[in-house]
C-alpha cells in the first residue's frame, strides 16, 4: 500500500492514551503472568536448544570411550575444515602398522568457525555438531584446544542430543552391519564350499591319477 | 546536659513534620550551645539544611536510576535487574563503582577547561533550584520572596552546560546534539514559563512557599484546591508537564542525546566520573522540573483528601513526586521519539499559542471569581480553552499525520 486515507475520523490525540493503555496493561501484568515474560533468568534456567542448534564438533563412540571410538584418523575433516582448526594423528602399533583409531585428535576452539563441514564429510558417523554453548574459560592456550578426552561423547549423547539424526544414524549403522556380517557369511560359505569342491576335485584328481596309475 | 534539656523542651522539634529540619536544627543548637557566634551558626545551619536536600535527592537519583530500569523492564515483560543485591537494590551502588573507576578519556581536540567545567555546571543549578522547593509546611531549605524567578534563572544554565559540553568536547555528535538541545529547550523553555506565569498572575507571588499555602483547602469538601482544578490549571498544567518532559530531556523528547542518530549527543564524549555527573545532572534536573510542578499546580505539600493531615507533609510532597516520575517512566516506556521538525512544530505551533491562551483565561477566572460569579467563570473559561486546543489539536493532527503518505523505500 503506498497510499493510506484514514477509514473514520478518530479523536486526535486519542492514540497516546491507547499507547499508554497498552504499556500500562503490559507492565501490570507482568506481575503476575508468568506467560507473559520473555527472558529466561540465565544461570539458574536455560532455555531448551532446538535439535538445529550446533555448535562446537564432538566425537562419538559406542559403549567404551577408547575402542569404541568411531572414529579412524582418515583425516578426512582435517583435510576439509577451512579454518584448519582439527590435527589428527594416526596411531600405529610397533611395526608401522596402522590401527584405524586416532592418537591424537586435536581441535582448536579458538580456531573453530562452528561450520559443520566436518560432520558433513565424515564417512564414519564420527563427527557431529555439539550443542554445547557454555565452552568459556579463563585459560587461553589449554583451556581452548580439545583434546581427546574432552571430544569424545557417547552415542546416548547423540541421541539426547540430536534424536532425529542420531537414530537415523544407528539404523543406517545397524543396516550396514548387519550386511556386512551377511556378506562375511556368504564369503565364509562360499570359502568353505570353495574349499570343498577343491578338496572334491583334488579327490578326483588323485582318484583319475590313481586310475591312470592303474 | 543543659544542651539535652534544651533540645527536650523544644517539642515541636521531635515530630514527625520537623524531621527533615532536625539535623539542621541539632547542628544550630549545639553550636550556640557551644558559644560559636551567630554568623556560624546560620552558616552551619545553612550547610546542614542543603546537606540534607543533596543528600535526599542524590540517595532518590540512585533509586530512580533502578525503579527506571526495573519500570522499563516490566513494559517490555522483563525482569530487570535483579542480580546486585535483594531484587537488584544494589545495582546503584554497582553502576557508581563501575563509573567512578572507569577511565577518563579527553579528547585530543577538547577544550580541556571547558570539557571539565560542563558536566559540574549541569550539576550545580539542578541543585540550586532544589533549594528553592517547598517539600513541607516546616521544610523550604531556602525560602525566597522570587523563588519562581530564582528557580527559572537558575534552570536555564542547564542549556548553557549543555552546549559548552557539545562545543568543548571537539567532535561532531556532540556538536550535533549540543545544537538540537539548544534549539529544542529555547522553545520549550517559553511555552515552560508562560504556563508558570498563570499561576503567579491568580496567586500574585512568586513565593514558592506562598503559591504552595493558596492552594490549601477544598471545594465542596473533597475536592483539593489545587491549581491543576481548575479549567486554567488543567491547560496550564498539562502544557508545564509536556514542557518539562522536553525541559529535561526525557522520551519521546529526547532528542539531544538520540542515541540511534547522534551516538550519545553532548555526552558523546564523556566517559567515567564526567559521564555520571551528566546523568546525575540529568535526574536531579528532572526531581527539580517535578518538583516545581507538583508545588505550582499539584498543591505542594498539601494533603490530596481531607482527614489526611495527620501525616507529615513531606510524605504528600514526596508521594506526588513519586507518581508525577512514574509518569515519566510510562511515556519513556510508551512513546517513539519525535522528529526534530515535528518537535520544532509541536513547540511553536501548539504548545505557545495555548500557553498565551492560558492567562487571558487565568485573569478572567480570577476576576470572576473574586466578584462571585463562580458559574460565569466557568462557562467562560471552559470553551475559551476547549475550543482552541480541539483546533489546534486537529490541524496538527492532520499536518502531522497527512493521510497521503508516501514510502520513497519501503513498500
Amino acid at each position: 500500500m503506498k497510499t493510506g486515507k484514514p477509514t473514520r475520523w478518530v479523536l486526535p490525540g486519542l492514540g497516546l492514551f491507547q499507547g499508554l493503555a497498552v504499556t500500562g496493561k503490559n507492565m501490570v501484568q507482568s506481575f503476575y503472568k508468568k506467560e507473559r515474560m520473555t527472558t529466561v533468568q540465565y544461570p539458574e534456567e536455560r532455555a531448551p536448544i532446538s535439535p538445529n542448534f550446533r555448535n562446537f564438533p564432538f566425537l562419538v563412540y559406542d559403549k567404551d570411550p577408547k575402542a569404541g571410538l568411531r572414529c579412524t584418523a582418515c583425516s578426512i575433516c582435517e583435510k576439509e575444515c577451512p579454518p584448519q582448526c582439527i590435527y589428527i594423528v594416526l596411531d600405529r602399533d610397533e611395526n608401522g602398522k596402522s590401527l584405524k583409531r586416532p592418537k591424537v585428535f586435536d581441535i582448536d576452539l579458538s580456531v573453530c568457525m562452528n561450520c559443520g563441514i566436518c560432520s558433513e564429510v565424515c564417512p564414519f558417523d564420527s563427527i557431529y555438531m555439539d550443542g554445547e554453548y557454555e565452552l568459556s574459560t579463563d585459560d587461553r592456550f589449554g583451556g581452548l584446544l580439545f583434546g581427546l578426552d574432552r571430544l569424545s561423547k557417547s552415542a546416548e549423547y547423540h541421541m539426547k542430543l540430536r534424536p532425529e539424526q542420531a537414530s537415523e544414524v544407528m539404523a543406517r549403522r545397524k543396516a550396514d552391519e548387519e550386511k556386512k556380517a551377511a556378506a562375511a557369511a556368504a564369503k565364509l560359505a562360499k570359502a568353505k564350499a570353495d574349499a570343498e569342491a577343491k578338496k572334491a576335485e583334488a579327490e578326483a584328481k588323485a582318484a583319475e591319477g590313481k586310475g591312470e596309475d592303474a | 546536659m543543659n544542651l539535652f534539656a534544651a533540645i527536650s523542651t523544644e517539642p515541636a522539634l521531635w515530630s514527625p513534620e520537623w524531621l527533615p529540619r532536625l539535623p539542621q536544627r541539632l547542628v544550630e543548637m549545639l553550636l550556640g550551645f557551644l558559644g560559636a557566634p551567630e554568623w556560624l551558626v546560620s552558616i552551619a545551619g545553612f550547610l546542614v539544611a542543603a546537606g540534607t536536600v543533596v543528600g535526599v535527592f542524590l540517595g532518590g537519583f540512585a533509586l530512580l536510576s533502578l525503579i527506571e530500569r526495573k519500570t522499563l523492564a516490566r513494559i517490555q515483560n522483563r525482569i530487570g535487574p535483579n542480580r546486585a543485591g535483594w531484587f537488584g537494590i544494589l545495582q546503584p551502588v554497582a553502576d557508581g563503582i563501575k563509573m567512578l573507576t572507569k577511565e577518563d578519556i579527553v579528547p585530543a581536540k577538547a577544550e580541556k577547561f571547558l570539557h571539565l567545567l560542563a558536566p559540574i555546571l549541569i550539576v550545580v543549578p539542578a541543585i540550586l533550584a532544589l533549594g528553592v522547593i517547598p517539600y513541607g509546611r516546616e521544610w523550604t531549605p531556602v525560602s525566597l520572596e522570587l523563588g519562581l524567578l530564582f528557580f527559572f534563572a537558575v534552570g536555564s544554565l542547564t542549556e548553557l552546560s549543555v552546549f559548552i559540553a557539545g562545543w568543548a568536547s571537539g567532535s561532531k555528535f556532540p556538536m550535533l546534539g549540543a545544537m538540537r538541545a539548544i534549539s529544542q529547550m529555547v522553545s520549550y523553555e517559553l511555552p515552560l514559563i508562560i504556563s508558570a506565569l498563570g499561576v503567579v498572575m491568580v496567586s500574585g507571588t512568586l513565593s514558592l512557599p506562598l503559591i504552595v499555602e493558596q492552594q490549601g483547602g477544598f471545594h465542596l469538601g473533597f475536592i483539593p484546591a489545587w491549581n491543576l482544578f481548575t479549567p486554567w490549571g488543567f491547560f496550564a498544567g498539562i502544557l508545564f508537564f509536556i514542557c518539562s518532559i522536553a525541559e529535561a530531556n526525557r522520551c519521546p523528547f529526547d532528542l539531544p542525546e538520540g542515541e540511534s542518530e547522534i551516538v550519545a549527543g553532548h555526552m558523546t564524549e564523556y566517559s567515567g566520573f564526567k559521564y555520571a555527573l551528566f546523568f546525575m545532572g540529568e535526574y536531579l534536573g528532572l526531581f527539580a522540573i517535578s518538583a516545581l510542578g507538583i508545588t505550582l499546580f499539584l498543591g505542594g505539600w498539601q494533603a490530596p483528601l481531607p482527614g489526611l493531615g495527620f501525616l507529615p507533609s513531606w510524605i504528600w510532597f514526596f508521594g506526588k513526586l513519586a507518581i508525577v516520575i512514574f509518569m515519566f517512566l510510562w511515556i519513556r516506556g510508551t512513546y517513539p521519539r519525535v522528529r526534530i521538525d515535528q518537535l520544532m512544530r509541536f513547540a511553536w505551533l501548539c504548545m505557545i499559542p495555548m500557553a498565551l491562551l492560558t492567562l487571558p483565561a487565568a485573569g478572567i477566572w480570577t476576576i470572576l471569581n473574586r466578584d462571585g460569579h463562580g458559574f460565569l467563570a466557568w462557562a467562560i473559561t471552559v470553551p475559551l480553552l476547549l475550543i482552541p486546543c480541539v483546533i489546534v489539536t486537529v490541524i496538527f493532527n492532520r499536518r502531522l499525520a497527512s493521510a497521503n503518505r508516501t514510502y520513497r523505500f519501503a513498500e
